[in-house]
């Protein structure tokens, strides 16, 4: 079994966003960086999958060289090699070139994802991979197990979830309640370090999207209180200040 | 050169989110001296799918294979891109959603087309093709500047507002060849439940947190949802829990909602909630702890016991019927 699992880095959900450069970067300071939250079940998921059917766990990011703690956090976590596609990812579609071109070469028997980058949140990698690929992609994938060539798993649908059967190899976009996210332990934190993280040059990719600039939505007014023993006014307000009833 | 538009279905009625896609795409289509069409697939009657001219359409292009019945978002891809193709479709527009985010970019890689996930409001063409999307879970926006030469947008609910007008739009048959490599996947079975508002459609969003204590008391909110057309969230540790089902966890790394209303029961407002809710219009919060954040984010706020309020607003509301 050899399985691809692709990771962002990502500010931490609780980053306060903000801008410089004339709102053209973003404002790194002060900021935590993780690996994406969704990416990150599809890690727990890989790693609990190793140990059951054995094989390989490669960890692919596309990024540039301040990914690397995330990237040795996820071979601590259990991952066994790593691919770093030197970059700065300019958008969706020359990311998903780059995981492409990198999995063309690995003959991977399954490429996990998360369902959505939490920076970007397009949730449409999986699929342009899939489809470059020439192999079917689903998402968001929340059960999954392996059994010899085939994949049987559950993709949430609205208002509830679907099971499926499908041949490998597949491209998968994981969410919750796939597996529980894992802490390194101090074993793994120690062999990642000697871990290989290869790092290879972007392929050349048409420029289709470029970035003009960021904004910030208009603050939010004030709240406005109803004290609890009237709180049937509530209704009222939103009928006739708010019209939304 | 025109543009194309693709209606999810409910049940053979286009959802809302669909008929603010087709508005979008048929404001661009003015803009641009070009005419808007729309594809459709699966099963529909052709009045319900003519009805997309009142929002600007003049043409439905209604796939209705059988091997479509069922959501497929491989197969729906190759349909998509062979629709662009035979209408020379430049700009693609879908409403935000899984089987859109998941068709659009399949279609995308077939195309060496661009895909901008996310669009709130309509392009700027005065200088190229820019549009704004929103980024880090609604913590902020991105504007873009779109340059392939097929551009597939896909916009979040309230991009813009649907109007209906008068217009009837042509429905006519399509149906292109379909491939088997599209149909490796088996559907085994689906957990659904049924007769429940969709979630991601609803103008209204009722939803509760740890603070309603249990699954057994979780009553009072499903009324007060009941009396106003409501559809049901919560948050992720209600979810993790298993007092609600999971399809109902509202969040960073659950459901995103933009509904007219959304009424938080008993939810702290933490900061990874907060981003699946801050795209709606009015927020309301209702938590016994007057320094809970989600005070900070509401546009209404009431300090009480969930379980001494809820029932008195659903009185209230039904009172006001
Ligand atoms: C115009 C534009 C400019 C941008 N500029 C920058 C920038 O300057 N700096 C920057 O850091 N980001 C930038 N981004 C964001 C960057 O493209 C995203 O982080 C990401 O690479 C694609 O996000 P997505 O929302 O399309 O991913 P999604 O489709 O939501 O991701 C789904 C899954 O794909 C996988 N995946 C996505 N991206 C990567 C990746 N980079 N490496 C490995 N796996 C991945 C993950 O498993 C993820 O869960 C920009 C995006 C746009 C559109
Ligand atoms: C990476 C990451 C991703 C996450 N993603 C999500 C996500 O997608 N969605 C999400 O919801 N959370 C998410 N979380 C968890 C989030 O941080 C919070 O822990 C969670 O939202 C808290 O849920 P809660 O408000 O229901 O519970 P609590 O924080 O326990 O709050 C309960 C609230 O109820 C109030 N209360 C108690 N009793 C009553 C009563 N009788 N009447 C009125 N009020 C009462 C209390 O005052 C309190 O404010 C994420 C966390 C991380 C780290």
């Amino acid at each position: 079994m050899k399985i691809l699992v692709c990771i962002t880095n990502v500010p931490d959900t609780t980053a306060k966003i903000s801008f410089t450069d004339n709102d053209t970067k973003f404002n790194k300071a002060g900021v935590q960086y993780i690996i994406g939250p969704y990416d990150d079940y599809a890690l727990a998921r890989a790693v609990e999958l190793k140990e059951k059917l054995g094989g390989t766990i490669t960890v692919l990011n596309v990024g540039e060289a301040e990914s690397d703690p995330q990237i040795r956090k996820a071979l601590a976590i259990g991952a066994d090699d790593a691919i770093r596609v030197n970059c700065d990812p300019q958008d969706s579609y020359f990311t998903a070139a780059q995981i492409a071109a990198i999995a063309k070469d690995g003959s991977y028997d399954l490429i996990l994802m998360g369902r959505e980058s939490i920076d970007f949140n397009s949730g449409v990698v999986h699929s342009l991979v899939g489809e470059m690929l020439g192999i079917p992609s689903f998402s968001p994938v929340m059960k999954l197990d392996i059994e010899g060539s085939t994949a049987k798993f559950a993709r949430e649908i609205e208002g509830g979830k679907e099971n499926l059967e499908a041949p490998l190899p597949l491209v998968l976009g994981c969410q919750e309640p796939i597996a529980e996210w894992k802490i390194p332990n101090m074993r793994g934190i120690m062999t990642a370090r000697t871990k290989p993280l290869k790092v290879v040059e972007p392929v050349a990719v048409d420029e289709l999207a470029t970035l003009d600039k960021y904004t910030l939505p208009a603050p939010k007014g004030a709240c406005k209180m109803i004290p609890a023993d009237q709180a049937e006014t509530l209704i009222s307000l939103l009928k006739t200040e708010a019209k939304v009833l | 050169m025109s543009i194309l538009i693709f209606v999810e279905l409910d049940n053979g009625s286009i959802k809302k989110t669909s008929l603010e896609a087709v508005a979008y795409g048929a404001e661009i289509a003015k803009v641009k001296g070009t005419t808007a069409t729309v594809l459709a697939i699966g099963n529909a009657e052709a009045s319900e799918l003519a009805s997309a001219g009142a929002y600007g359409a003049s043409k439905v292009l209604h796939a209705n294979a059988s091997e479509l019945a069922t959501e497929n978002a491989m197969a729906y891809a190759s349909v998509l891109a062979a629709a662009v193709q035979q209408e020379g479709a430049e700009v693609v527009i879908l409403p935000k959603s899984g089987l859109c985010d998941s068709m659009g970019a399949r279609a995308a890689a077939k195309l060496g087309a661009s895909i901008v996930s996310g669009v709130t409001e309509l392009p700027d063409l005065t200088d190229g093709f820019k549009v704004k999307r929103s980024i880090y879970t609604g913590k902020a926006f991105a504007t873009v500047a779109v340059k392939g030469a097929i551009k597939i947008l896909g916009i979040k609910k309230n991009a813009i507002e649907a109007i209906a007008g008068s217009g009837s739009a042509e429905v006519v048959g399509f149906s292109p060849a379909l491939g088997g490599g599209d149909f490796v996947a088996k559907v085994i079975s689906q957990e659904k439940a049924s007769g429940e508002l969709s979630l991601t459609e609803a103008d209204i969003v009722v939803s509760g947190g740890r603070g309603m204590k249990g699954p057994e008391h979780w009553q009072p909110l499903l009324d007060l949802a009941q009396s106003l057309g409501a559809a049901t969230g919560c948050s992720k540790p209600v979810s993790d829990l298993d007092w609600r089902p999971h399809h109902e966890h509202i969040g960073q790394t659950g459901i995103k909602v933009a509904p007219n209303l959304y009424i938080a029961c008993g939810i702290s407002g933490a900061i990874q909630h907060l981003a699946g809710v801050n795209s709606s219009k009015v927020i309301v919060a209702i938590n016994k702890d007057p320094e809970a954040p989600f005070f900070k984010a509401a546009d209404y706020g009431i300090v009480g016991d969930v379980f001494d309020i809820l029932p008195r607003l659903t009185k209230a509301v039904k009172e006001s019927k």
